[in-house]
């Protein structure tokens, strides 16, 4: 298209084109002009008589006609193309059958040619007035323009050549035109401008005739006027009419015989063109732009286009990894973008994974970083203040560069630029060169008379030779002296030597002295032929007269000498040549003697070739026979002697010339001189030179611009003062020629020596050095111009080319300061590396500082500067020279990441794996455990003893070995270790996660409140400031890390104790008789002192009493109340415990993982009378005090920890059999109490427990955990806590937990009916109570382990039942789960209800022996709010549990070996703890307990008592038995340890007593083992 | 003889460090009392002298650069094992709101110098923001602005990425630092081109001035 346009274009301009052609050629045509302008006037009245009605009536009338031709073809293409197709084409040739969109873009072209037309329609009409400007731009316009059309079309415009073919003999002119064209313009064979023109504009519709002639006329009219004024500017165009010189001829026979060359009528028709208004519908417009334009919707882009097909997106934040913010884009603005998106191809390509366009993470900061600015009360902020700050020198670590040392070193180098000749120029004319060459000469012959060599050697020969003469007088006269004759030829040899330099200096003076009269006659004639003179030289020959006489008689005297001398010397050489030539002779003559005599042996051999061979080496090594030297002749000599003095000398009486050269001359002024000279004179004014002082390669400082004058010489005069820091390097000076105006060309460089530290400003010698310029200069005027070659002869001849040369005069010195002191940096003063020859040895003052990278040219230099190698200075330079020198550093062919990484090493691999002190640091930043707050790393490797590395290595060692020491049973065992590593890679995913922090963590900030709570706190203004009832207030929270030991205690309230077991009368008969066992009577006897008045009255109905007290012990640190009475005790009372945390590390990770228990102990205090007399009773009291275990409460410091204060009432662990104890029944007159205690089977003790000072929890883990549950799901559970939560901010609610994956899980997934062993429902087929109870009993069984203690407290994991049981250990949570499983395979409504709680396993009753409080009637909504409702429907979760339970065979001996095992331990704990004490077993009493010990398994520990304390009594008669039986879940023997140490059996200290141990293991399916120890006292009662 | 032998092989060593938590510049408030703490590494322990410490309220200088001197002395003793969690100090700016609450004007913490000598440091303190607008709004109705949990978070990295801040206020604090034994056990915290140490820190201190 843009190739059709551009036609149009030129077509526009086609008319005139043709028609100033056209009058080109009428110009030269019409020679006749008077004619012509008859003619012309006429015509032109005529044409404008005709132009009107044509441009009126012609369009219209032509229209229709167009129209109908116009329909043949609209018929095929589009109908609305066809409105607009004002003129026919040339008819569309056969061979193209125009496909639809071609002919669209014809129409196209025809809008646009139509376009043009009217505009050159209507330049038409202005032709009259003012056409001359546009002949000539149209001239000029065509002779580009159909260029182009050459290259561009040649295609179509084949295509069109053919269709001329086709066309009628109405097309001739443009035939004609074309030929002419393409004579005038490249024989091409493709058509122009022109043709397509026609192509487009020519109606071929049938024509009258009589237009041709109309035309024919008027084009005359039209050419002669265009003539007519084209006149005067003829001159202008008589350049184009050079250029059509050639074709004219054709041009004539053309124009004669021309019909029509413009086709005006035509041009008129086109011109008018009517047609109607253009318009399109709206609708129309709207279709198209909608094929256009595309506005982009704001909705929403489904999330199908936007991904992938089949594809699900993927969210990769979901998947754990850190995605970014994205930038904030409005919504509406995203969803426009991404319609626009999706509308390009590959749209697609734009989104991620996660149907989101790709977007780099926001990089706006949240916050600015700029700090504020404080105005101070006055308008200047004080950072904006301008201060004055006197400028500092920078002081510079280089030590290359001079006085970095010295403060006042200021040093200065004065350069003076005085001038600047010009040797050689480009504006030099001739003469001037011939003058330059004259001055030189002359120049080199005042220097030579000043040396006057010639002289001196002159003098030197005659001293010598009168030298000679005396010493060879003295010889004489004398016997020959040696030493006067060594003396002699020594003389001689020196005659020798200075009569040829004279000889040669003589020539030279000769030459010299020639040439310079040579090149001044040249200048004469230069200056005689050119007529004028440029240079004022003149050249003066002085004549010195000399005295004939005395100079000839010099002269011979001279010659004479010189002849004697030679010959003397040739004699001597002839000598020497013929002695020479004597041996030679000898030589030969005795070697031919021996070519003979083998000659002879060879012929007797008479072998043929190896006479060859020998005869080859022999002429090879034949000597020349040797030539006899001649004898010089004398004359001969003198002839020689004689002829060079002519030639070198004056001849004798000649007068002396002395050249004298002055500018006294005048130079030929302007006027007088030729253009061309004048041009050079101008051009040279033009000119001007400035040099540029550059100081280590940097610019300084510049001269002014000063002209060149006309002698070429530069005057500048200027000194420039460098105040040097940088040791001087290079000086160098640049010359500048200006030309005009603008030009600045570079001239040339010349470097200036440094001057040595003696030149000091004041006595330097101005100094000149020549440059020159390799330029190439030619000039179109007189001057000679540079690097071209030019001659003086006439015929061009014998050429030189000279180059632009000159001198630069000046001087470089060290500036003298102020006080004398030469500014010169010292060299005394530079610390290493540059001495005096500082250019030799530093490299950097010799090759610059950027000549140390380039390895080449450093080792250039050391090479010039030969480094000594050896001396360690520069052992470095001289390393990397080599390596540079050896091509060492050449590139590796491969990349590297971090290639200076081993630099950067801070120790080796070994030596950190070697190091323990590194190893524990490693380990330290690990979190390993052992290491994990490990304080004070020894800073020395010898204070690391290797033991602190032998626990974590024996982990590591044992981490597969199963251990069974400790555990006593396999199994066990293995499920020790597997919780080992689970809780080991639970703490490793929680330390990972404890370093994700949440703004929570960081910050406290207060909550939004709600209406609620700003009501609620306005009620608390109105609160009394004194309650009656206090409530406990919230202590300060301490973090951790201060702390040491001894800072934390523990504080226990013990405040009371209901229903504590009382002694029981003993009713045994057996025991009444004996005497010494009126154990029981006799503390009745003694207590009435300490009993209170009511009790005394149980007294009366000889009720048993107790005297209670509590123990509590924490990390075997025992405390005890007071003792109280009764079973009801009240003691009110704090006891305080030290903590001690492990390691003396107060972290809270550590403090979580403590699991020591505090062990509340109520123990019966029991006096006895030890006396042995009851007569002493009056005067002495002599009791024992013994305690009686009766019960304990355990609770876990972890608990503590993390409920911060414990406060209610527990139950206490009684023992099934109290020997001696039994609960009071319904002998309690209190009936308060009566309702409650009818529901409470056990004793109960109301504690307050806290840390005193409070410390602060350590957070549970609030990470977000993997999880597979539905999202809606989540949200809904998380709604629905935080809804519990608002309402009851105390209770916890739970809707998901972790599991031991580490994944999220929906609660409710763990209820599912398990099956319970069958074991235990076939126990009780009938009774379904009883089974309940004892699958209770059975989960109960299972060891508690809370999830804080095995997981450091991070949080709480849910194991699903068959885990639980495959670990046999677990928390409340997998306890209730179970049971409550259980419960609901044996079809009871079981619910799991969570609270808190110390972890006693309460909850197994709890699941039917109902909390009084708790209304479990779910179907009451106001007091139950369930999670599914209506609108969110129970999905119909799976459960996590499996589908039934699998339970292992009871392992009877292995239960066995177990109990075994167990009782052989407990027994030696127990005599370790009594140290001092004999420790007596009585083996009857425990063959009794063991077989007691079944029994009470059997029932649970329940109604067993009576019989089984009959029973004891009537075995054990003469023994006072205390003892009790301890149950517990078996999981480890450490628990049971401390259980029995607890109790304090071990702690009686009678003498005599006896112990009783008695262990029974029952096995339960699944491993679950319930041990029983009954452990007793036993005193021989007497 | 303890003495004799650390003396003779030295396996920790001691950094002394006091001064004065000087000057603060918080040209919005007034009547500020500042606190400040330590925190350094595992392998670090102080030996003697106070960890942490709160100041006396102080209120604006009339003059026209409104400082607000503490002068709140400083003087901690360490010893360590290894240089790595070198003591930061933290400060932390509290004073009170319109209201009179008691409100966070500023956390800050710097390095405890590492050359011997006298330096002068100054802290660019700032505060969290609240999370919203209206978070914003309600804190400030209720004069309950948001706070660190542990000033020491301005220590240290962790965590940071969750906090947004808003800087208020700078605190000079100029420290007065010995150190014993470091040269020995192989930390050379002296610039090398330094050959009288003593000297250069002392016009060091100058320069600060």
């Amino acid at each position: 298209m843009a190739v059709w346009s551009v036609k149009v274009l030129i077509v526009a301009n086609m008319n005139f084109n043709e028609e100033s052609q056209m009058m080109a050629m009428e110009e030269l045509l019409g020679e006749d002009q008077a004619q012509a302008e008859k003619l012309k006037r006429t015509l032109r009245a005529q044409r404008r008589r005709r132009k009107q009605p044509l441009l009126e009536a012609v369009g219209p009338a032509v229209l229709p006609a167009e129209e109908e031709a116009e329909k043949d073809r609209a018929g095929m293409a589009a109908p609305a193309a066809a409105a607009r197709a004002p003129r026919s084409l040339p008819p569309v040739p056969s061979t193209s059958r125009t496909s639809f969109a071609e002919f669209s873009i014809r129409e196209r072209m025809r809008e646009k040619l139509k376009a043009a037309r009217s505009k050159a329609e209507s330049a038409l009409l202005q032709e009259g007035p003012s056409p001359r400007p546009r002949h000539l731009k149209s001239l000029r316009q065509r002779e580009s323009e159909t260029r182009w059309d050459k290259e561009s079309d040649e295609d179509e415009s084949r295509h069109m050549q053919e269709d001329e073919s086709q066309m009628s003999s109405r097309v001739k002119f443009c035939d004609s035109v074309k030929k002419l064209k393409q004579k005038s313009h490249v024989q091409t064979d493709f058509p122009s401008a022109e043709e397509a023109y026609n192509f487009f504009t020519f109606n071929f519709g049938p024509e009258p005739d009589n237009i041709k002639d109309e035309t024919k006329s008027k084009k005359k009219s039209e050419s002669n006027q265009e003539e007519e004024e084209g006149e005067e500017q003829e001159s202008i165009v008589s350049h184009q009419q050079e250029q059509t010189e050639d074709e004219m001829d054709e041009e004539d026979c053309l124009v004669n015989d021309r019909e029509d060359l413009f086709i005006i009528d035509q041009m008129a028709r086109d011109f008018l063109v009517v047609k109607p208004a253009d318009y399109r519908s709206y609708s129309e417009r709207l279709q198209k732009e909608r094929e256009i334009l595309f506005t982009p919707s704001i909705l929403t882009v489904p999330m199908s286009q936007k991904v992938p097909e089949n594809m699900q997106p993927r969210y990769l934040e979901d998947e754990g990894l850190y995605t970014g913010e994205r930038p904030i884009v409005s919504l509406s603005n995203q969803n426009i973008l991404e319609n626009r998106i999706l509308r390009q191809e590959q749209g697609k390509r734009w989104f991620g994974d996660d149907g989101k366009l790709l977007a780099l993470p926001s990089p706006i900061k949240q916050s600015s970083t700029r700090p504020p600015i404080f105005s101070l009360e006055e308008g200047i902020e004080p950072e904006l203040e301008t201060l004055y700050r006197k400028a500092m020198k920078p002081m510079h670590a280089n030590q290359y560069i001079v006085g970095s040392r010295d403060p006042q070193g200021q040093f200065q180098l004065d350069i003076d630029i005085s001038g600047l000749i010009f040797t050689h120029h480009p504006c030099f004319s001739r003469e001037h060169v011939l003058a330059a060459k004259l001055a030189q000469l002359y120049d080199q012959y005042l220097a030579r008379r000043q040396q006057n060599l010639t002289k001196l050697l002159t003098d030197k020969l005659h001293a010598l030779r009168n030298a000679v003469q005396s010493s060879l007088d003295n010889s004489g006269t004398n016997v020959p002296n040696p030493v006067a004759q060594q003396s002699v030829t020594e003389y001689k040899f020196v005659i020798r030597q200075t009569r040829r330099l004279r000889d040669a200096e003589q020539e030279k003076d000769r030459t010299l002295l020639k040439t310079i009269i040579k090149v001044w006659k040249e200048m004469k004639s230069l200056r005689d032929f050119q007529k004028f003179t440029n240079t004022p030289m003149k050249l003066y020959l002085r004549k010195e007269e000399v005295d004939q006489r005395s100079d000839k008689k010099i002269h011979e005297a001279e010659i004479q000498a010189e002849i004697n001398e030679l010959l003397e010397e040739y004699m001597e050489e002839y000598e020497k040549k013929m002695e020479e030539y004597k041996t030679e002779l000898q030589e030969w003559k005795s070697w031919k003697k021996a070519q003979k005599t083998k000659k002879k042996k060879k012929i007797k051999q008479s072998q043929d070739q190896e006479e060859e061979e020998a005869e080859e080496s022999e002429y090879g090594e034949e000597p020349v026979k040797p030539i006899p030297p001649k004898l010089a002749n004398r004359l001969e000599v003198e002839q020689q002697v004689r002829e060079k003095a002519v030639n070198i000398r004056r001849k004798p009486g000649e007068s002396v010339l002395i050249p004298e050269l002055s500018l006294t001359g005048s130079v030929t002024p302007n006027d007088l001189c030729p253009r061309a000279e004048v041009l050079r004179r101008e051009d040279v004014k033009k000119r001007s030179v400035f040099l540029k002082v550059l100081f280590n390669t940097k610019e300084v400082s510049r001269t002014v611009t000063r002209q060149i004058s006309s002698d070429f010489r530069v005057h500048f005069g200027q000194i420039f003062n460098l105040k040097i820091f940088n040791w001087p390097e290079s000086l160098k000076l640049q010359i500048y020629e200006t030309m005009g105006l603008s030009s600045t060309n570079l001239l040339a460089e010349m470097f200036i020596p440094v001057p040595e530290t003696t030149v000091l400003t004041g006595r330097a010698r101005t100094e000149e050095i020549e440059f020159s310029s390799n330029q190439r200069v030619m000039l179109d005027h007189e001057g000679v111009g540079s690097g071209v070659p030019f001659s003086f002869e006439a015929d061009g001849s014998n050429k030189i080319t000279l180059m632009t040369s000159g001198k630069v005069s000046n001087s470089v010195s060290w500036a003298i300061g102020e006080n004398g002191v030469p500014l010169i940096p010292l060299v005394s003063q530079q610390k290493t590396g540059i001495p005096s020859a500082l250019k030799n040895i530093d490299a950097v003052a010799s090759i610059g500082t950027s000549g140390l990278t380039d390895m080449k040219k450093l080792a250039k230099w050391a090479a010039e500067t030969k480094l000594d190698p050896n001396d360690p200075k520069n052992a470095d330079l001289m390393q990397l020279i080599m390596v540079a020198t050896n091509g060492d550093a050449c590139v590796p062919g491969f990349f590297r990441l971090e290639q200076l990484q081993q630099e950067f090493n801070f120790a080796s691999d070994e030596e950190l794996n070697r190091s323990k002190r590194f190893r524990l640091l490693q380990l330290r930043h690990r979190e390993v455990a052992e290491f994990r707050n490990y304080r004070q790393v020894p800073l020395l490797e010898r204070e690391i003893t290797e033991k602190l590395f032998e626990n974590y290595e024996k982990r590591l060692r044992e981490r597969d070995v199963i251990d069974s020491k400790d555990h006593l049973d396999a199994h066990r065992a293995l499920v020790a270790k597997y919780l080992q590593k689970v809780r080991e890679s639970v703490i490793n995913r929680f330390l990972t996660a404890k370093h994700h922090f949440l703004l929570s963590d960081l910050v406290n900030e207060e909550e939004v409140p709600s209406l609620g709570n700003l009501g609620l706190s306005l009620f608390k203004l109105a609160e009394p400031k004194r309650p009656l009832k206090p409530r406990r207030k919230e202590r300060k929270k301490i973090t951790a890390q201060n702390l040491s030991d001894g800072d934390i205690n523990l504080l226990v309230n013990i405040i009371r104790a209901y229903d504590i077991p009382v002694r029981k009368p003993i009713l045994s008969k057996l025991q009444q008789p004996s005497r010494s066992s009126r154990s029981f009577n006799e503390m009745f006897a003694a207590s009435p002192s300490l009993q209170s008045p009511t009790h005394s009255i149980d007294w009366a109905f000889n009720q048993a009493l107790v005297h209670p007290f509590v123990e509590v012990s924490f990390q075997r640190t025992v405390c005890r109340t007071t003792t109280a009475e009764g079973p009801n005790p009240n003691w009110n009372e704090e006891l305080e415990l030290p903590f001690r945390a492990p390691n003396g590390d107060y972290s809270t990770t550590s403090l979580q993982s403590v699991k020591d228990e505090v062990f509340i102990n109520i123990f019966d205090e029991v006096l006895y009378d030890v006396l042995e007399d009851d007569r002493e009773r009056g005067s002495g009291i002599h009791t024992r005090v013994e305690r009686h275990w009766l019960g304990c409460v355990r609770i876990p410091f972890s608990t503590i920890y993390f409920q911060t204060r414990i406060d209610g009432t527990f139950k206490i662990d009684i023992p099934p059999v109290l020997l001696g104890y039994g609960k009071e029944k319904n002998l309690g007159n209190e009936r308060g109490y009566d309702s409650v205690r009818s529901l409470s089977e056990g004793s109960y003790i109301t504690l307050f427990i806290t840390i005193e000072p409070q410390l602060i929890p350590g957070d549970p883990v609030r990470e977000k955990f993997d999880t597979q549950e539905d999202e809606k799901l989540l949200q809904a559970a998380e709604k629905y806590q935080a809804e519990c939560a608002l309402k009851f901010p105390s209770r916890q609610c739970l809707t998901t937990v972790v599991d031991i994956n580490g994944k999220t899980v929906f609660i409710t997934r763990y209820i599912k009916p398990l099956n319970p062993p069958q074991e235990l429902l076939n126990g009780h087929p009938n009774n379904s109570q009883a089974a309940a109870e004892l699958v209770a009993r059975y989960v109960a069984l299972i060891p508690f382990l809370p999830d804080s203690v095995s997981f450091a407290g991070i949080c709480d994991l849910w194991s699903t039942s068959d885990q639980f049981l495959d670990l046999l250990a677990g928390d409340e949570e997998e306890h209730a789960v179970l049971l409550c499983n259980y419960f609901l395979a044996m079809g009871k409504k079981a619910w799991l209800i969570i609270g808190n709680a110390i972890p006693e396993i309460w909850f197994n009753i709890q699941q039917y022996d109902s909390p009084v409080r708790i209304n479990f009637d779910i179907s009451k909504p106001k007091l139950w709010k369930s999670f599914f409702s209506q609108s969110l429907p129970y999905p119909g979760l799976s459960s996590v549990q499996p589908e039934e339970l699998i339970y292992q065979r009871i392992d009877k001996a292995a239960a066995l070996e177990l109990q075994g095992r167990i009782e052989k331990i407990l027994k030696e704990k127990i005599m370790e703890w009594r140290p001092r004490h004999l420790t007596r077993w009585n083996r009857y009493c425990t063959s009794t307990l063991r077989h007691f010990l079944p029994l009470l398994e059997q029932f649970q520990g329940k109604a067993v008592e009576d019989d089984h304390q009959a029973e004891l009594q009537k075995q054990l008669g003469d023994y006072r038995v205390s003892g009790f039986p301890i149950h517990m879940p078996f999981s480890e023997v450490k628990p049971l340890i401390e259980a029995v140490h607890s109790t304090g059996v071990h702690t009686i200290d009678i003498s005599n007593a006896e112990f009783a141990l008695a262990v029974y293991v029952h096995a339960y399916p699944k491993n679950v083992l319930s041990v029983w120890i009954y452990i007793a006292s036993l005193v021989r009662s007497r | 003889m303890a003495a004799a032998a650390a003396a003779a092989a030295p396996t920790v060593f001691l950094l002394m460090v006091n001064g004065q938590i000087e000057s603060a510049q918080f040209p919005a408030f007034d009547d500020l009392y500042c606190k400040y703490c330590f925190v350094y590494g595992h392998d670090w322990a102080p030996t003697t002298g106070l960890e942490e410490g709160i100041s006396q309220i102080t209120s604006k200088n009339r003059d026209a650069q409104q400082a607000l001197v503490w002068n709140f002395p400083i003087d901690i003793t360490f010893k360590s094992t290894n240089p790595s969690g070198w003591p930061q100090i933290v400060v932390s700016v509290y004073g009170p709101d319109l209201f009179g609450n008691d409100v966070v004007r500023g956390y800050g913490a710097v390095h405890v110098p590492f050359t011997p000598g006298s330096h002068r440091r100054t802290i660019p303190m700032f505060v969290p923001e609240s999370t919203s607008k209206l978070q914003k709004i309600t804190s400030w109705l209720i004069g309950r602005h948001p706070e660190f949990t542990d000033p020491k978070v301005v220590a240290q990295g962790e965590g940071r990425e969750v906090i947004t801040v808003r800087s208020q206020g700078f605190v000079t604090i100029s420290f007065n630092v010995v150190t014993k034994d470091m040269k020995k056990l192989g930390y050379d915290v002296s610039p090398s081109d330094m050959q009288n140490p003593s000297v250069v820190s002392l016009t060091d201190g100058i320069h600060n001035h």
